[in-house]
């Protein structure tokens, strides 16, 4: 790091400043950057001293109220690795989230795909701007629409019934097993046409060459697509998948605090809402901290194993 | 591969003629897909209330009614609520783009000491998070911000992302316009507001919708810290609760059909009221949203690039 500095140094003065007066006389952008610089490390690199939590005590009411936690090593991390309810709750959590990982995929680029196809420009502009939108609405606002739609007696069930799929209204949003998927769906509701938008800047940047050529070599439609459309967003799909796989243990919490309820809490309990079940509600800031860091330890094993596998597929890494 | 369709060139001609059409026909079920929760909402506030629980409402209310909006329109709380979810997105939105514009210009500065120290703390934030307890305590136990207008302020004046997608845009500014205005004497501080801030209007305006998009939709900031205190609720959190309670409803009707009888004979509607607080809290963004609409699209795509 010094190294390029001081080669970036030589290059912009020719006379060599030591880096202190040469930082003092930037006291101008010093100005625009620290005051935020000093923001940052208060709320995001402070609170991580909040860890020490997960090695201590909270359990004992009596002690903590006199403001006596003490230190008890990793028994909070055993006693989490104990509990049934913490293994659910991963289980949740990458259910869900490998769920809308492919769903989602899968959705925006086959969107993409259709979109790139359609020459029309009017009509392209008007699917995208209608399926922009659901990303701009809050998932309080999603949930409330979804009770609509999924209620016992709302469309999905009359549609089902009426196409004679189901023989009774199914009770989407009070039974577990459904919970994952209508998550999933949901989520590629309000999210498809969004996470088009990066995949169909890509397909921009397909030199059209390549699609007359293979044209002439008498390829159709179909083929197009797969020989020329896919491969050229492929290093973004990449790209993609590394930062998604390193979200994998964030499947989101507002959808499943919103939407469960007691019949579906088996189903819809994510780690972070039984962070914030243990932290805010029953106080145990010293169990929620430690499933806190188990959760940030596997997000970050999980994202440097796929950079490490997308460097040795020689795609495109991100860190 | 499928080379039989490969050679067969009469079959590829049939499936260039049908895909067009397939095509759309798929593309316009999906937007009404898209619109159909939306606009049954919009139907299911603007109809009767007892009538509302027969439920089958489509497109169109069923019977007319206005009642809902009455009454939400004759509670100060929904007035309070709208005060606070606008006012902190004014705020916010604003300190955000001053912050982030101005950091942002001088990380594009090359010859800046501080540049790669302060651009790798930055972004190594989207990676690592202290997580939600450690900054639950943060602001409760340390800043004390519980309780008060300023946790909907104070800690969401800066976010990385929104730094990348403007730092990049200045980046591909020309050169030029910032060595001339150094010769003609002019420090970092004026070139960035005289010449580069007028410049970046199209980013700064894809950077503010997403801001305030994000504060006008937040509802967990006020779940946490200011659930207790009515005054300082916002409207997506006055919906939340509403959220709750007529799930509640929904749950026990479900379980026992007095419960239903129940609800319809207390004449509450909470169902019709639940859409049309919905539809109150959508509108602002349904109204700035097809201006905005041209701005985001870049924003996004500058963002992941440098993502």
């Amino acid at each position: 790091m010094t190294n390029s500095v001081q080669g970036q140094n030589r290059h912009y003065s020719p006379k060599k400043k030591s880096t202190f007066s040469k930082l003092l006389s930037q006291w101008q952008l010093m100005l625009m950057s620290v005051p935020i610089f000093l923001y940052v490390l208060l709320f995001n690199y402070f609170p991580m001293w909040g860890w020490v939590n997960a090695f201590k005590d909270y359990g004992n009411r009596k002690l903590v109220a006199k403001g006596i936690t003490p230190w008890i090593g990793l028994n909070n991390f055993k006693w989490l690795f104990s509990r049934p309810d913490f293994f659910q709750a991963i289980r949740n959590t990458l259910a869900m989230s490998v769920i809308n990982l492919v769903f989602g995929t899968v959705s925006a680029v086959l969107l993409a795909v259709l979109l790139n196809e359609v020459r029309q420009k009017t009509f392209k502009k008007t699917v995208q701007t209608v399926t922009y939108l659901p990303h701009f609405l809050s998932m309080v606002i999603v949930v409330a629409m979804a009770q609509n739609i999924f209620a016992s007696n709302g469309p999905v069930n009359d549609l089902l019934v009426a196409l004679h799929i189901v023989k009774e209204p199914v009770f989407w949003l009070g039974e577990g097993k459904h919970f994952w998927w209508l998550v999933g769906i949901i989520n590629v509701w309000k999210e498809v046409g969004w996470g088009t938008i990066i995949y169909i800047s890509a397909m921009t940047s397909i030199d059209p060459a390549l699609y007359e050529a293979a044209s002439i070599d008498g390829a159709g439609r179909f083929q197009r697509i797969l020989h020329v459309t896919l491969p050229g967003i492929k290093s973004t799909f990449v790209i993609l998948l590394i930062m998604n796989i390193g979200h994998l243990m964030e499947a989101g919490f507002e959808i499943q605090y919103l939407l469960g309820n007691g019949l579906t809490a088996a189903y819809s309990r994510t780690i972070d809402i039984f962070v914030l079940e243990y932290g805010t509600q029953m106080m145990d800031f010293g169990v929620a901290t430690a499933a806190g860091i188990f959760k940030s330890v596997v997000a970050i094993i999980l994202l440097v194993g796929a950079n490490f596998i997308a460097k040795r597929l020689g795609e495109e890494t991100l860190v | 591969m499928t080379t039989a369709n490969y050679k067969d060139i009469k079959v590829r001609k049939h499936y260039d003629v049908v895909f067009p059409i397939v095509n759309t026909i798929i593309l316009v079920l999906l937007m009404f897909v898209t619109l159909y929760p939306v606009v049954n909402t919009v139907a299911y506030s603007l109809n009767d209330g007892t009538d509302a629980l027969k439920a089958g409402i489509t497109l169109w209310p069923r019977v007319w009614s206005t009642k809902s909006y009455q009454s939400i329109l004759s509670d100060p709380a929904v007035y309070q609520a709208a005060w606070i979810s606008a006012s902190k997105t004014v705020i916010i939105t604003l300190l955000n783009l001053f912050w982030t514009s101005m950091l942002s210009y001088a990380l594009t500065r090359r010859e800046y000491v501080l540049r790669k120290v302060i651009t790798t703390m930055l972004v190594l934030t989207m990676y690592i998070n202290a997580g939600l307890i450690p900054n639950y305590l943060l602001i409760t136990k340390v800043l004390h911000l519980q309780k008060s207008y300023w946790v909907y302020i104070i800690p969401t004046m800066f976010s990385c992302f929104n730094m990348i997608v403007i730092r990049t845009y200045i980046a591909g500014l020309p050169e030029a316009l910032v060595e001339s205005a150094r010769i003609d004497g002019a420090g970092d501080i004026r070139i960035f507001w005289q010449i580069i801030f007028p410049l970046c209007k199209p980013v700064l305006a894809t950077v503010a919708l997403f801001v305030a998009v994000g504060s006008w939709n937040s509802w967990f900031d006020t779940h946490l810290y200011n659930g207790s205190k009515t005054q300082l609720h916002s409207l997506q959190y006055l919906l939340k609760m509403k959220l709750a309670t007529t799930q509640q409803s929904a749950n026990a009707a479900q379980a026992s059909v007095d419960a239903l009888a129940n609800t319809a004979a207390s004449k509450t509607t909470p169902v019709t009221i639940r859409c049309a607080i919905t539809v109150i809290s959508t509108l602002p963004i349904l109204v700035v949203y097809p201006f905005l609409q041209r701005y985001f699209v870049t924003g996004m795509v500058l963002g992941s690039v440098k993502g």
